[in-house]
């Protein structure tokens, strides 16, 4: 990943470029009589790489999908990200300096998410992207924010397998999500075999394999299938008949998308009941947003792995929860991906602030470390891999489409993109 | 592959995937007949059919709520409702439509494809701004939800008996209104020799276009009915319409008994490949067996002779 040939020339000619800018830095701060702290410090200083930054605003950008396919899921995120911008500014803004965004619709079609990147980085000049949800997204834009050097906050809880200086992701890699529930299952529910099914791209088959060598391997217990259907797959009979043949004590189940429904609705009419002791369904890809569309009383008791739910007992997510209704309308449901995308604007504003500089690659130095103890999910840390060290809950689906958390890990789980053992 | 297999439980297997593959063959038959009506009468290629069938879900997702709050002890019917309603609202759209889009692409039938295309776009995003981009969940009847035990392991889903049971009524509605109805014959006519319908009187502006609302409305009442099985949203339509022109095209476009049979070979293909394969390789499998049936015969299994 952090090879780009097309990346590194002008990353370097930057880097010559900040070079002579700090040590203009310096100058002027040795020079100037320095202003009062905190209070907003001069242009030049806190911008020598030409972004958009005036005296008293800055400008980032948002880029989701407001149409097509992926709207469903990414308004959720989009509202997240400017609730967060608005909170900031009400507080001062960044260095002084409110914040403001351009939005721009990746419109669910991976190469308009890199034009729309390309036009935020090369002809805006924002200073941050808060950005993308499928990982087809991201590494669409990927080369785009490595060879213009943007930095992008993503929310989205994805495959791992990646780990690029102009990106920090703030949902959580793979094993983080799965192996915590793994554990939880077979230890508090004494889960012995195990049936897998996904969606059939990139993220499930990925997930999955993570599940089988933690399951086999580590847990030394029996995976008795695993099998994958098209995206948007609606017919499911088929492998509920097989699923009941193998009587596997849990389903472990990564269908994204409108087959999501498709599974759940179909599960229960064919009479496997979730709110019984065996089989246990678990999934890592539905949340509160989802459980809108299939139906409480479709999916109730089974369990979700993820680092965030909604009726998590904490001030912070109490005041988060109320802030958004707030703001969105009080039938809003919150789920992972969206809490995930809330703490990007946040973690960008502390990351500015170590720094003392809206510069990318001084945000990139101070990033690491940074830690954010105002999370609707409690505490994070960014860790020099660029993702988050969090806790990992399962909860517990009920009819009225929220989840009751029934677990949760002691420690931060650490953040390991490309996990050894597990592939 | 049977070894694991106790004699009784290889029973309940085939007993239960026959059941599974005869609800995918009511659903296949349920997108299809719509489409097979359009495509098949009227030569027009609705690439909007997706959005069609979704307009009938968004009609029982509004019904349902309706029925919630205003008239809780009407829920066990309000489903029924709920599909006339879906019906009466895709078909009212799908007249409109071929009176201020379609009727002046009847010359250029390709084009169709492209002018319904957009259709397609402009609706999802209607829906979009109406309904949000997030899927809705339709709250069902309780009743409709669940399974009747048969035995430890044959379970059968009400759903899918009751979309069988809408199938099989829509099915023979049709059939009566195409081959016993005057407005059928009518059609016939239209179909087989249009300047001589016309030369006899048949008003053909007027067939054609309850023609078209006619599979509109089907379309309706297949997507109120796949709310019990899938998803409500946006850009849901989507998800059939590969299948939908799948299952006319194979069966051959101007042929009803081709769609109804070609929906019987692909469905009973998935389903029995799906249990011995995965999914995804058994969607691959079936599409190959059409492929190759098609390039044997292009016209499709079945095909209505007509005087050129």
């Amino acid at each position: 990943m952090k090879t780009n040939d097309k990346g590194a020339a002008p990353r370097s000619m930057l880097r010559r470029k900040l070079m002579i800018g700090s040590a203009a830095l310096a100058l002027s701060l040795a020079m100037a009589p320095r202003p009062g702290l905190a209070q907003s410090p001069p242009t030049s200083e806190v911008n020598t790489t030409g972004l958009a930054v005036t005296d008293d605003t800055v400008t980032v950008g948002i880029l989701h999908s407001i149409t097509g396919t992926m709207a469903i899921s990414e308004t959720g995120s989009v509202q997240a990200e400017k609730l967060a911008i608005e909170q900031i500014n009400e507080m001062g803004g960044v260095l002084g300096r409110k914040i403001e965004y351009i939005q721009e619709d990746g419109a669910s079609d991976w190469p308009t998410f890199a034009e729309k990147a390309k036009k935020l980085l090369v002809q805006d000049k924002v200073a941050a992207v808060f950005g993308c949800w499928t990982s087809a997204s991201r590494k669409a834009v990927l080369p785009v924010f490595e060879q213009y050097n943007g930095m992008l906050y993503y929310p989205t809880f994805y495959e791992g397998l990646e780990e690029s200086p102009n990106v920090i992701y703030t949902g959580q890699e793979a094993t983080q999500q799965i192996i915590a529930g793994l554990n939880w299952v077979a230890e508090e529910k004494g889960a012995e075999t195990f049936y897998l099914l996904g969606s059939d791209y990139i993220w499930p088959r990925t997930s999955n394999k993570i599940a089988r060598k933690h399951i086999e391997d580590k847990l030394g217990l029996k995976v008795v299938g695993e099998e994958y259907y098209p995206l948007g797959h609606t017919q499911f009979n088929s492998v509920i008949n097989k699923i009941k043949l193998r009587k596997p004590d849990v389903i472990y189940a990564i269908v994204v998308g409108g087959s999501n429904v498709a599974f759940y609705k179909q599960l229960k009419a064919a009479g496997i009941d979730m709110t019984q002791e065996k089989p246990i369904v678990m999934t890592i890809s539905v949340t509160e947003d989802e459980i809108r569309g299939i139906g409480g009383e479709n999916i109730e008791g089974a369990y979700a792995t993820m680092k965030y739910f909604q009726s998590l007992e904490n001030e912070n997510n109490q005041e988060f929860v109320s802030a958004f209704k707030a703001m969105w309308g009080e039938d809003m449901v919150i789920g992972d991906v969206t809490q995930a995308a809330y703490l990007g604007p946040w973690l960008w504003k502390a990351a500015v602030e170590k720094a003392g500089s809206f510069d990318i690659d001084k945000v990139r130095e101070a990033s690491p470390g940074i830690e954010l103890t105002t999370a609707p999910e409690g505490y994070v840390r960014i860790h020099e891999n660029h993702h988050l060290w969090s806790k990992t809950r399962v909860g517990h689906a009920k009819a009225d489409g929220q989840y009751e958390v029934v677990y949760e890990t002691t420690d931060l789980m650490e953040p390991d993109p490309f996990p050894e053992g597990y592939q | 592959m049977f070894a694991d297999y106790t004699w009784s439980e290889l029973g309940s297997i085939f007993a239960m995937q026959g059941f599974a593959g005869l609800v995918l063959f009511s659903v296949f038959v349920l997108m299809a007949l719509g489409l097979a009506i359009i495509f098949g009468q009227m030569g027009v290629i609705n690439m909007a059919h997706g959005e069609f069938m979704i307009l009938g879900a968004y009609v029982t997702y509004m019904c349902s709520n309706f029925f919630q709050s205003a008239a809780p002890a009407l829920m066990p019917i309000s489903f029924f409702v709920a599909m006339v309603l879906a019906f009466f609202a895709s078909g009212a759209l799908g007249m409109l439509v071929e009176m201020g889009l379609i009727r002046f692409l009847y010359k250029r039938p390709l084009d169709t494809l492209l002018a319904t295309w957009g259709l397609s776009l402009i609706l999802q995003q209607t829906y979009r701004t109406i309904f949000g981009a997030r899927e809705v969940g339709v709250t069902l009847p309780d009743w409709m939800m669940g399974s009747l035990p048969l035995t430890d392991l044959v379970e059968i889903p009400i759903n899918g008996l009751i979309v069988m049971a809408i199938t099989l009524s829509i099915t023979v509605a049709v059939a009566i209104v195409m081959f016993r109805s005057r407005f059928g014959a009518q059609v016939r006519a239209v179909v087989q020799n249009r300047q001589m319908a016309g030369a006899v009187g048949i008003d053909t502006e007027k067939v054609d276009r309850f023609t078209f609302g006619l599979g509109c409305g089907i379309a309706g009442v297949a997507g109120s009915a796949f709310t019990m099985i899938g998803s409500t949203g946006p850009s849901s339509g989507q998800l059939y319409i590969v299948d939908t022109f799948l299952v006319v095209v194979f069966g051959g476009a101007t042929s009803l008994i081709g769609t109804v049979a070609s929906a019987f070979t692909i469905s009973q293909a998935q389903s029995t490949m799906e249990f011995f394969l995965s999914g995804s390789m058994a969607k691959v499998l079936t599409l190959l067996t059409v492929v190759g049936i098609l390039m044997l015969r292009p016209q499709g299994l079945f095909v209505l002779k007509v005087r050129r």
